[in-house]
């Protein structure tokens, strides 16, 4: 398979989430479009992952195959964190207004 | 046309179309499964990149962890009924277009390049559980450590934030 086609394929999935935070204002929504992004482009690492390992300086030197993905494990790593502590947020403000639209949240707007 | 390049088709379309699903869904619960459909998608292009490991942790830490956590504080929040009032369908219309070029853009940047790169697809073991635990635990033992941390104070974090005052 040629690597065009994940690259397609990762803009695809990367669009859809940036669309996705565009028009929903559902704040959970919104969130699950930021980790759709986070997903497109670890499938796009991984991808120039098994590109560089088919390529020739691979062969040369392959101390560096798997490098990409222990980055990609740690992407996932971070997500993990970075969802716990957003969906607390997230709660937080539901507890203080009683919704999650994001358009009620201009308060620091002045 | 190959078994391999038959399932890559088939789960890029799985992946896409669920995705689009979850935009579309009003229902957050329904957004949530069908986003869960598009990380076994994904999971799916890991195994046939041969990225093993991978696979694994993203089925078990996306679709095992924290989509259950998105469910679990979308049912606390009870907003299993209509929860987006009076949309503006003049925005919606904007952000489909300037999305929508965004992807024209990148498309027919990338189309300009003429060269072939084949992706070894099926093959290669650098995606192995015992060769990435290698590499983590020679090369990488010091990120690995500092995530623990990292885990520790997301972990106070989300207490503190959601203990109510």
């Amino acid at each position: 398979m040629d690597i065009k086609a994940y690259i397609i394929l990762s803009l695809t999935l990367f669009t859809i989430g940036i669309i996705g935070v565009l028009i929903r204002r559902n704040a959970i929504i919104i969130f699950m479009c930021i980790e759709l992004m986070l997903n497109a482009v670890n499938l796009l690492l991984v991808a120039f992952s098994k590109m560089h390992a088919a390529s020739a300086v691979a062969k040369a030197s392959p101390d560096f195959v798997g490098d990409a993905q222990i980055f990609v494990f740690f992407i996932m790593v971070v997500a993990a964190a970075e969802v716990s502590v957003g969906l607390a947020i997230i709660v937080m403000l539901y507890r203080n207004t009683h919704s999650v639209d994001v358009n009620f949240l201009n308060r620091l707007k002045n | 046309m190959s078994i391999t390049t038959l399932i890559f088709y088939l789960l890029s379309v799985m992946a896409a179309g669920s995705a689009i699903m979850m935009l579309l869904s009003k229902n957050p619960v329904k957004s949530i499964l069908w986003l869960i459909v598009v990380f076994f998608a994904i999971s799916g292009h890991y195994v046939l990149l041969n990225a093993q490991f991978l696979a694994v942790v993203n089925i078990i830490v996306y679709a095992g962890a924290i989509m259950v956590l998105f469910l679990f504080v979308v049912m606390l929040m009870n907003l299993n009924a209509e929860s987006e009032p009076a949309k503006n369908y003049r925005m919606q219309l904007i952000g489909i277009i300037s999305g929508g070029s965004l992807l024209l853009i990148l498309v027919s940047a990338l189309m300009q390049m003429n060269a072939q790169q084949p992706v070894q697809m099926k093959i290669g073991d650098a995606g192995l559980i015992a060769n990435l635990g290698k590499t983590l635990f020679t090369n990488y033992v010091v990120p690995f450590e500092i995530s623990s941390v990292l885990f520790l104070s997301a972990m106070i974090g989300a207490v503190v934030i959601g203990k109510k005052d």
